[in-house]
C-alpha cells in the first residue's frame, strides 16, 4: 500500500530524512519509534505533504500513485490522513461545520453526493460518542479551548470520520493521562481495518500496550536503524535506545 | 502557504463578477458643479423653493470647506469640475406608474444583479427601492406597505408629498455643513429612500435600497432618512454595485436615521462597490456620512456592514445616544484586498443617561491592502452611567498587507465605563495546513477561516443577508492565497 524509497527530506537546508526506506501492506499497523530530533515527526509531515520541508530525493507511493507530486489537499483525498500532534485552533468556525466541510470535499472527490447537515450531525454524534467526547463539542470552534486530551480525542474522530487507507498519528500518546489513552487507543483500534494501513509515531512504548503493532522500526538520525516485530518495542522500554549505539537523554535512564 | 503561481495568477484573473455596463440611454449633466447645475438639477426634479434653498445653501458651505486629509488612505485629489452630477436613464414618457412600466433593460439588470423587482419574485418578504445612477427606477410592495401605513418611497417623491416630514428631519441629524461630503451631498443629492415608520408599527417585511452606479464619470450622491416614531421598529437593508471602469468614480452618501422613544432600528448594508483591478486601477471613492440619532428613551440603533467593496472607503457609521437608555450598535465586516484601502469604523457619542454602546470591528486585509478602523468614543457631562465595549480585531492574509487600529475615547462624565479590546492574528500556514490536511481546497480552507472570524458580526445580519455576505467574502478573497 504504502511504499518509500530512500527518501530524503529538508528543512530550511538541513537535512532530517536521510534515506527512509519502508513497506506497510494493509491492514498492518507500523510503529516508528526513535528519541527526540530522530525525525519521526518530519517523516509524517512529508508524507502529508506539509510544504515546509523539502524532499530532494527519493520516491513515496500510495497504491502505486505517486504521492510526492500530489498537492496536501491531493494527497487527503488519495486516503493520507495525519493525526496532528499539536492539533491548531480556528477560532470561530464550528468542529461540525469544519469536518462537515472536510467529509463533503473527500465525497465530492470520489463523485458522491454531498451530505445535508442533518445526515452528517446524526453520523458525527455517533462517532464522537466513539471517542467519549460529548456531542455538544461540535458545536464549539475548531479546537478552541480544548483540552490537550479532547484535541487528541478529536484527531482520532476525525480518522474515524473520513475514513482513510493511510493513517498516520503523531504522537497520538503524548501528553495524555491513562484513561485519555485508553479512550484514543480504543479509537485507534477501531480503525483498524483489512484495507487500512496505520503509521503510529510515538516516543513511547506505551502506547503500544494498548495498540499492539505488528511491525516496530527505530528512527535515529533520519534513518530506520533497526526493525522488528512487537517484542522490539519491549526490548526498547527495557534497554533504552543505547544498545543500538543512540544517544538518547529521556529514555537511556 | 504556497500555492504554484499559476494557480494564483488563474485565481486573480477571476473578475468582480457584478461588473458590467447596461447599455442604456441616459439623460446627463456634463461634468461641472456650480449653481446653475443645481438649480437645474431642482428643476428637473420639480422642487419646492424650500430644497433649492437648502441645496444651495449646501453649497455655499461647501466651497468654503477643506476636502478632509486626516483619513488613513491616499488617493490623488478629486477634481470636482470632472465629475456629472446627475444620470438618469431615460423615461419612455412619464415616470413608471407600476412595475410593468418600467424599461425592461433595467428589470434584466436588477434580476443580473440577483435583485428581482418582480414582487413575485423570491425575495418575497423584502420590499425594494431601486436606485440606478441618480434616480429611483422602482419601489416594490409598495400596498402592504401604505396599509401598515409605513411609507417606503424615493425620497424625490417624498420631497413631494412629504414636505412637512422632509422638512422637519433632513439635515436634522448630518446638517448640511457637517462635514466636506455631507455638504457637497445636500447640495447635489438626486435620490435616495425615504422611510417612515409611524408610531408603534412593527414593519411588515424588511425594506430595501439597492443602488447601482451605471453611468461613467457621475458621481452617486444618494440621501436616505429613515424616521422610527414611538414604539416602531424597522429592518433596512441596503447593497451596492457599480461596473468595472478604469477612471475612478465617486460615491458621497448621506444616510440620517431618527429614532424616538423606544424604537429600534435596524440597518445593515453589504457594500461591493467595484474595488478597482489588481494594479489598483479604477474603483468606486466610497465616502459616506451615516448617522443616527436616538432621540428617545430606550431606543436603539444597530448598524451591521459588511464592506468589500470600493477602491476607498472612508465611513463612520455613528450613533448619538441623547435619550436615557438608548443604545447604539456597530457591527463590521471590512475586507479589503489588492490596492484596496479602507478607513472605517464608528462614533458612539454618549449624552444621555444610562446610554450603552458596543462596537465589534473585524478588519481583514489581503493582498497590498491597508485596512484601519478609526472609532471615537464620547462621554458627554450627563451621561451618568453610561457605558461601551469595543472589540476590534485585524486578521492579515500574506505579508504585503498593513492594518491599524485608531480609538479615540473622551469622556466628560466620571461613572462612564469603557472596555476596549484588540486583537490581531495571521491565517497561519498551520491553520491552511490542518484543513488542506482534511482534504478542503486552499481557497475555501482560507474563506472558511475568514468567515469564522467574522461570525460575531453575521450573525447580526438578517438571513439572507449573511449568506450573500459568507459568498460574497469568499468571491473577494479569490486570489488571496499565495
Amino acid at each position: 500500500m504504502l511504499s518509500i524509497k530512500n527518501l530524503h527530506a529538508s528543512v530550511e537546508d538541513k537535512e532530517i530524512l536521510k534515506g527512509i526506506n519502508l513497506d506497510v501492506k494493509p491492514g498492518e499497523v507500523h510503529a516508528i519509534m526513535g528519541p527526540n530530533g530522530s525525525g519521526k515527526s518530519t517523516l509524517s509531515q512529508v508524507l502529508a505533504g506539509n510544504e515546509a520541508f523539502e524532499v530532494t530525493s527519493g520516491e513515496v507511493t500510495l497504491n502505486g500513485e505517486n504521492l510526492l507530486d500530489l498537492a496536501i489537499e491531493e494527497r487527503a483525498r488519495e486516503g493520507v490522513f495525519l493525526a496532528f500532534q499539536y492539533p491548531v485552533e480556528i477560532p470561530g468556525v464550528s468542529n461540525l461545520q469544519f469536518l462537515r466541510t472536510a467529509v463533503n470535499a473527500m465525497r465530492k472527490h470520489r463523485g458522491e453526493e454531498e451530505m445535508n447537515a442533518a445526515e452528517f450531525m446524526k453520523q458525527a454524534k455517533e462517532v464522537s460518542k466513539q471517542v467519549d467526547l460529548d456531542p455538544s463539542f461540535l458545536k464549539r470552534g475548531v479546537n478552541e479551548d480544548f483540552s490537550g486530551g479532547e484535541k487528541k480525542r478529536n484527531e482520532i474522530m476525525q480518522a474515524l470520520l473520513l475514513q482513510p487507507k493511510l493513517a498516520i498519528l503523531d504522537e497520538t500518546d503524548s501528553g495524555l493521562d491513562i484513561d485519555a489513552l485508553q479512550v484514543v487507543s480504543n479509537g485507534v483500534n477501531a480503525l483498524r481495518a483489512e484495507d487500512r494501513a496505520i503509521l503510529m509515531v510515538t516516543h513511547y512504548q506505551r502506547l503500544l500496550n494498548h495498540i499492539v503493532p505488528d511491525y516496530v522500526h527505530v528512527l535515529a538520525g533520519g534513518r530506520i536503524v533497526k526493525s522488528g516485530g512487537r517484542e522490539l518495542a519491549l526490548e526498547l522500554e527495557e534497554r533504552g535506545y543505547g544498545w543500538l549505539g543512540i544517544n538518547d537523554e529521556e529514555t537511556s535512564n | 502557504m504556497a500555492t504554484t503561481d499559476n494557480e494564483v495568477k488563474e485565481l486573480i484573473k477571476r473578475e468582480y463578477e457584478h461588473g458590467f455596463v447596461t447599455e442604456i440611454e441616459s439623460d446627463t449633466f456634463e461634468p461641472g458643479l456650480n449653481e446653475d447645475v443645481i438649480r437645474r438639477l431642482s428643476e428637473i426634479k420639480q422642487e419646492p423653493e424650500f430644497m433649492l434653498e437648502w441645496r444651495l445653501k449646501a453649497y455655499r458651505r461647501w466651497l468654503d470647506m477643506e476636502e478632509p486629509e486626516w483619513a488613513h488612505v491616499d488617493f490623488p485629489k478629486v477634481d470636482y469640475n470632472d465629475i456629472s452630477y446627475y444620470s438618469a436613464p431615460k423615461k419612455k414618457e412619464d415616470m413608471p406608474q407600476s412595475l410593468d412600466e418600467v424599461d425592461p433593460e433595467l428589470l434584466r439588470t436588477y434580476e443580473k444583479l440577483g435583485i428581482p423587482l418582480h414582487e413575485r419574485a423570491k425575495l418575497a418578504g423584502v420590499a425594494v427601492d431601486a436606485v440606478f445612477d441618480s434616480v429611483s427606477v422602482a419601489t416594490t410592495f409598495k400596498e402592504p406597505l401604505e396599509k401598515a401605513g409605513v411609507i417606503f418611497c424615493p425620497i424625490s417623491e417624498a420631497v413631494h408629498k412629504h414636505p412637512e416630514l422632509i422638512k422637519k428631519y433632513l439635515g436634522s441629524v448630518v446638517p448640511a455643513g457637517d462635514n466636506y461630503f455631507a455638504a457637497l451631498n445636500s447640495a447635489v443629492f438626486s435620490d435616495g429612500s425615504f422611510v417612515y415608520i409611524p408610531k408603534g408599527v412593527r414593519c411588515p417585511m424588511e425594506l430595501s435600497t439597492y443602488f447601482r452606479i451605471n453611468a461613467a464619470n457621475t458621481g452617486q450622491f444618494e440621501r436616505t432618512l429613515i424616521v422610527a416614531e414611538e414604539g416602531s421598529y424597522v429592518s433596512y437593508l441596503e447593497g451596492c454595485t457599480a461596473p468595472m471602469r478604469d477612471e475612478n468614480q465617486l460615491h458621497a452618501a448621506v444616510v440620517e436615521i431618527v429614532v424616538l422613544d423606544d424604537a429600534q432600528v435596524k440597518y445593515s448594508t453589504v457594500q461591493n462597490w467595484y474595488p478597482g483591478d489588481e494594479h489598483g486601477k479604477g474603483g468606486i471613492y466610497n465616502f459616506v456620512t451615516k448617522r443616527a440619532a436616538c432621540i428617545g428613551k430606550n431606543s436603539k440603533v444597530s448598524w451591521t456592514q459588511v464592506e468589500t467593496g470600493s477602491a476607498i472607503t472612508w465611513k463612520y457609521p455613528s450613533c448619538v445616544l441623547r435619550g436615557e437608555n438608548s443604545v447604539g450598535e456597530f457591527y463590521s465586516v471590512a475586507l479589503t484586498h489588492n490596492y484596496q484601502q479602507a478607513d472605517t469604523g464608528t462614533k458612539m457619542i454618549h449624552l444621555g443617561k444610562n446610554t450603552r454602546s458596543t462596537i465589534i470591528s473585524k478588519g481583514i486585509s489581503a493582498g497590498r491592502s491597508s485596512n484601519a478602523y478609526r472609532g471615537l468614543v464620547k462621554f458627554g457631562p450627563a451621561a451618568d452611567g453610561a457605558r461601551n465595549f469595543t472589540q476590534c480585531d485585524s486578521l492579515l492574509i500574506g505579508d504585503r498587507c498593513g492594518a491599524h487600529t485608531f480609538p479615540y475615547i473622551e469622556s466628560k462624565n466620571k461613572s462612564a465605563i469603557v472596555e476596549h479590546e484588540a486583537t490581531t492574528s495571521k491565517v497561519s500556514d498551520e491553520q491552511m495546513f490542518l484543513c488542506r490536511q482534511r482534504g478542503i481546497d486552499p481557497e475555501q480552507a482560507v474563506s472558511m477561516i475568514v468567515n469564522g472570524f467574522c461570525k460575531e458580526v453575521f450573525k447580526e445580519l438578517p438571513m439572507e443577508f449573511a449568506v450573500e455576505a459568507g459568498k460574497l467574502l469568499e468571491v473577494s478573497l479569490e486570489g488571496s492565497v499565495g
